[in-house]
């Protein structure tokens, strides 16, 4: 009964507060997504708004019930965990619901769970299992492909839905493992990699005249480039490196080259392959103009109904863009586009620091742990929030491709809410143990 | 191979040695900063920034409605509607709408609506070709009745839509060519910067494009929230922005509707026109031309194929004969000769002439006429006479140079009765007939190539005199007043503010008005004497004055022209009636003008058998 008062008293309400406070205001402009232009039925539990409400209140039951659950618990039963949301994902692939093209959802009745909410937590747990055994360090190739596996098996299985969405969260959890030893270059090559999707995708678009050949894809000029850059680079290698290098770098080098090459090209068939709306969705991205007017429809909405927020914005339940369904997928994953036009710029700011404010707590809660389980399981946290705070706001804002992901504690929705409890809810009695345990 | 496995591993694996890991939390905390530097950023730029997405939102979140003001009626002189509106309905599409629903089935909508299917799918194109979030017409003036029963199918079909908008009716089918065509603007219109939008409707001709601003009045704006179906759903800032619509005002023109009627219905079955004024104020009573047509035959659907009908119709049916019909004057003429005459000097009431027939062709047996008999017996002889005097008198040796001077005197005149003018361009799209002057025969005949006897035909309202009806009823109201006119106008009032300022003014023909008094003695001889030539435009119980004309027209029959006035004193009413190929004057034309002057003097008809004669009579008119 003392230790369990002792775990009470080092809760840490802060991030109890902003998690609570972001469930209120994400209620809110829920509410006023899904009450249009009727006024809002506050009692209505049919409807999102009241379902919402409940999936809150279960949660705040769950959040209880997590935190009086001894944390070497979840140490144990992390593998199992593991294994039960892989068979579930597994499992709705093949008897799950088809919603939106993507077989994501278990139905019951009315009701539908989403498994990938569930596995997220449950990754991050097993990955904290996995890592804060021995020296708890990314020291070998074994370690490192083990934790590979443990990401890349629910990240594969949710492609298959797909939902790539969640596939990316789950390649989030690089994040994780560099900060437990992976090498930073992975990061840098995963940086180059992006700049060269981007280019491919912006050349691949254009067409260039060449000398002899004609007409052609402007991707051939990248290549063309990439290889002239990479040859200039290998003569002047013994110039820049010091002997004992040379060998290593030129194998880099050229692997890069490879790598590099196998990634432009695998882009530009790719996007060849795409049936014409999705690479379309992904071209306007890139501001390519795609003559398409409902090509970039969703984007084009949700970025006017933030950018006719203005500073302050329409007010609550008074944003007509809301109200009236011009944006899709409103009280869900473009809730943000609610926050943009009726709170407007504050409103929006506010959210913005919300969210970095709670990372940067979770980031702190990691770096004070004695246990590695604990760390490297708020660095889990940190890396499955921060991505879903990534892709959501920067699809609304019109800086990422239009991938469907809720905005963590916002977007209506009770397998999302409940999955991101338990992910957070579960650190916090972890945390609330920093001291009792030596782990 | 062992080389690449040893790269691969190399980056991939760091160990903690070669860096302090925890410092790690710094680079991944750096990372979540840049990005919520990003976002803030993006935000700035797209809430705080140019306006561009706010105004897009506006756009896409508002909707003006424009609210049609009623449009002005346009009523008789008593309060009697020509022109109205009554109810009809477009069909409205939004292709946008269409599509978010699911598409359209043309097939049943074709069925519902009536309209052939191609028809119907070249209009659905055109609509999304105009703009596929915005409404279009694809079927416009459904009639009441029409609409009342496919209304309630309408909802079956996404983006479909009416709109209750009036339509123009002219009950009666009266005065369609003076009140003219009220349909769709064209590219011209929509281009005027008026404010006119696609399917908006004006005036087109007549008084209704006339007056086209007074009846039009004020559109009213209300500004919707729509969503994203474009349906509205409130008003925008609880309609602060919004204006309502000012009526346009009616138009009350000086027509008398029983009298505009009695004559289209005498006119019916002939070619020809009727113009009666009130000669005190220069008031259009009526104005006839015939045949006419209703302008609700060309309002609806079938605009297109009933003004083709129309237009090839040989008896020509658009011409409004009353205005813009030119004829020659004929007999009538010979009273404003007779007028000149004694106001020049050249004869006086009692100046005898010869009725010299071997110099022009003449009728009935008289032999040596005074003014008065001559008028009444339409002695061509005598008034050949008389301009002979005023254009070959003397002023020069040579016969060439004398005509020259004497027309250019004469020719002027002429003018001051209206001949030639557009009578104060009160009455738009009135042609002004001619006057021959010397500038006209000079270059017909070359410069002192032609003398009187060249051009005596115009002596007796032949040759190249050309007016219309209205200057023919004009110049009845001349001799009605004596000697003066008002210019002839159409409206009496309009919104309640009275006539336009400018409509009414005086004008002189500058003719001593004792001159008159023999012309217009002759006036009432022509009618109440037993030897005159119009007897059959005498009205049971007031005196008419009246002078006939018949028309040479070449091979074909004669016009029959009459002009008169009535009572002789105090006249209340003024007219020309003229009917084509229809005739002598006496025979046709005055006979209607007695029935004319009778329903507009008594109210009623007491001539039965002279109503009967008249409307049963037609082409090919039997000689008397």
């Amino acid at each position: 009964m003392r230790r369990s008062q002792s775990v009470g008293q080092r809760i840490d309400w802060f991030t109890v507060g902003i998690v609570a406070i972001m469930m209120i205001l994400g209620w809110l402009n829920v509410s006023s997504a899904t009450a249009g232009a009727s006024p809002v039925d506050w009692l209505d539990w049919g409807s999102k708004q009241g379902k919402q409400l409940i999936w809150i209140l279960i949660c705040s039951v769950l959040a209880v019930v997590i935190l009086n659950i001894e944390g070497e618990f979840f140490i144990r039963t992390s593998i199992l965990h593991y294994v039960i949301n892989v068979v579930l994902l597994l499992t709705v692939l093949i008897i799950g619901k088809k919603v939106g093209g993507a077989r994501s959802w278990f139905g019951f009745g009315s009701m539908s769970i989403q498994p990938s909410e569930f596995a997220k937590p449950a990754a991050a747990l097993l990955l904290a299992w996995l890592l804060s055994r021995g020296d708890g360090k990314l020291r070998d190739l074994k370690t490192l492909v083990q934790s590979i596996a443990i990401v890349s098996i629910p990240a594969a299985l949710t492609l298959l839905q797909p939902d790539a969405g969640t596939t990316l969260v789950f390649g989030g959890l690089i994040f994780t493992l560099y900060r437990e030893g992976l090498s930073g270059n992975v990061l840098i090559a995963g940086f180059c990699a992006l700049l060269i999707t981007v280019a491919s995708i912006l050349t691949s678009a254009a067409t260039v005249d060449y000398p002899w050949i004609g007409e052609q894809s402007a991707i051939g000029l990248l290549w063309l480039i990439l290889v002239v850059f990479c040859l200039i680079f290998w003569q002047l290698i013994p110039n820049i490196v010091v002997p004992r290098n040379r060998r290593r770098v030129r194998n880099t080098t050229w692997i890069s080259l490879v790598a590099a090459m196998l990634l432009s090209a695998g882009m530009h068939t790719g996007l060849e392959q795409l049936p014409r709306h999705q690479r379309e969705r992904v071209q306007v991205l890139f501001g390519i103009d795609v003559s398409n007017p409902d090509a970039d429809y969703n984007i084009r909405h949700a970025k006017a109904a933030i950018g006719s927020g203005g500073l302050s914005g329409k007010g609550f339940l008074n944003g007509p863009m809301t109200a009236y369904g011009f944006v899709p997928e409103q009280e869900t994953d473009f809730i943000f586009c609610t926050v943009g036009e009726e709170w407007g710029f504050l409103g929006s700011t506010f959210v913005i620091i919300l969210f970095t404010v709670l990372l940067f707590r979770i980031l702190a809660i990691a770096e004070r742990q004695r246990s590695d389980f604990t760390r490297v399981y708020a660095y889990g946290v940190v890396s499955i929030l921060f991505m879903h705070y990534l892709i959501n706001i920067g699809m609304v804002l019109g800086l990422a491709p239009v991938i469907g992901i809720p905005l963590p504690f916002f977007s209506a929705g009770g397998s999302s809410l409940m999955g991101f409890t338990l992910l957070v809810f579960i650190l916090l009695r972890l945390d609330a143990e920093r001291v009792s345990v030596l782990r | 191979m062992g080389a690449i496995f040893d790269g691969f591993l190399h980056l991939a694996i760091q160990t903690a040695q070669t860096m302090n890991l925890k410092e790690r939390q710094w680079v991944i905390g750096g990372i979540i900063l840049l990005m919520s530097v990003i976002f803030i950023g993006r935000l700035f730029q797209l809430q705080l920034g140019p306006s561009a997405w706010k105004d897009y939102a506006a756009r896409i979140t508002e909707e003006r409605e424009i609210i049609d003001p009623a449009r002005g009626m346009i009523l008789d002189r008593n309060g009697e509607v020509f022109l109205t509106n009554v109810p009809s309905y477009d069909l409205l599409f939004t292709p946008r709408q269409a599509r978010l629903a699911g598409g359209l089935d043309t097939i049943a909508l074709s069925q519902t609506i009536r309209l052939d299917t191609s028809e119907l799918r070249a209009a659905l194109a055109k609509a999304d070709a105009y703009a596929s979030y915005r409404p279009s017409p694809i079927l416009k003036q459904i009639p009441n009745y029409d609409y009342a029963q496919i209304s309630g199918e309408l909802w079956r079909f996404p983006g479909l839509q009416s709109k209750r908008r009036s339509i123009r009716t002219n009950a009666g089918g009266l005065a369609s060519h003076l009140l003219g065509e009220y349909r769709e603007t064209d590219r011209e219109d929509l281009n005027s910067g008026q404010g006119y939008r696609l399917g908006d409707y004006k005036g087109k001709s007549g008084l209704e494009l006339e007056w086209e601003t007074r009846l039009r009045g004020k559109q009213g704006i209300k500004y919707h929230l729509v969503d994203v179906r474009n349906d509205f759903r409130e008003p925008l800032e609880n309609g602060q922005f919004d204006s309502l619509p000012t009526s346009g005002e009616n138009v009350t023109t000086t027509l008398d509707m029983d009298l505009q009627a009695y004559g289209e219905r005498l006119m019916g079955n002939k070619r020809g026109a009727i113009v009666a004024i009130d000669p005190r104020t220069g008031e259009v009573l009526a104005l006839v031309s015939a045949p006419s047509y209703s302008t609700d035959f060309l309002t609806g659907k079938n605009r297109g194929a009933h003004y083709t009908e129309l237009l090839q119709d040989p008896s020509k049916p658009l011409f409004n004969r009353a205005m813009r019909a030119t004829y020659r004057p004929g007999s009538i003429f010979k009273m404003i000769q007779g007028l000149i005459a004694l106001d020049e000097g050249v004869i006086t009431t009692n100046s005898r002439i010869l009725c010299n027939r071997n110099i022009i062709g003449c009728h009935g047996a008289h032999s040596m006429d005074n003014l008065e008999q001559a008028i009444v017996h339409s002695c061509n002889p005598y008034f050949h006479e008389v301009m002979k005097r005023m254009v070959q008198g003397g002023r020069s040796d040579n016969i060439f140079q004398d005509a020259s001077e004497g027309l250019a005197l004469w020719s002027p005149r002429i003018k001051k009765f209206g001949i030639g003018t557009d009578l104060g361009g009160h009455l738009s799209g009135l042609r002004s007939g001619s006057v021959p002057d010397t500038t006209l025969y000079n270059r017909m005949y070359g410069k002192k190539r032609w003398a009187y006897s060249t051009i005596y035909s115009i002596s007796i309202g032949e040759g190249e005199l050309l007016t219309t009806p209205v200057h023919m009823a004009n110049l009845a109201v001349i001799m009605a007043n004596r000697g003066w006119f008002i210019t002839p106008h159409t409206v009496l009032d309009i919104g309640g503010k009275g006539k336009p300022q400018s409509l009414d003014s005086l004008v002189q023909t500058g003719v001593d008005p004792a001159a008159f008094r023999p012309i217009i003695q002759a006036m009432e001889a022509v009618v109440a004497s037993s030897e005159g030539t119009g007897t059959k435009a005498r009205v049971p119980g007031i005196t008419v004055c009246g002078k006939t004309g018949t028309v040479q027209n070449g091979e074909r029959a004669t016009h029959a022209v009459f002009m008169a006035f009535a009572p002789k004193e105090n006249p209340r009413i003024a007219l020309s009636v003229y009917v084509e190929n229809a005739g002598s004057g006496g025979d046709w034309a005055a006979p209607i003008a007695s029935l004319m002057m009778e329903q507009f003097l008594t109210g009623s008809i007491s001539q039965v058998e002279k109503e009967k004669h008249i409307l049963e009579s037609t082409y090919p008119f039997p000689e008397h």
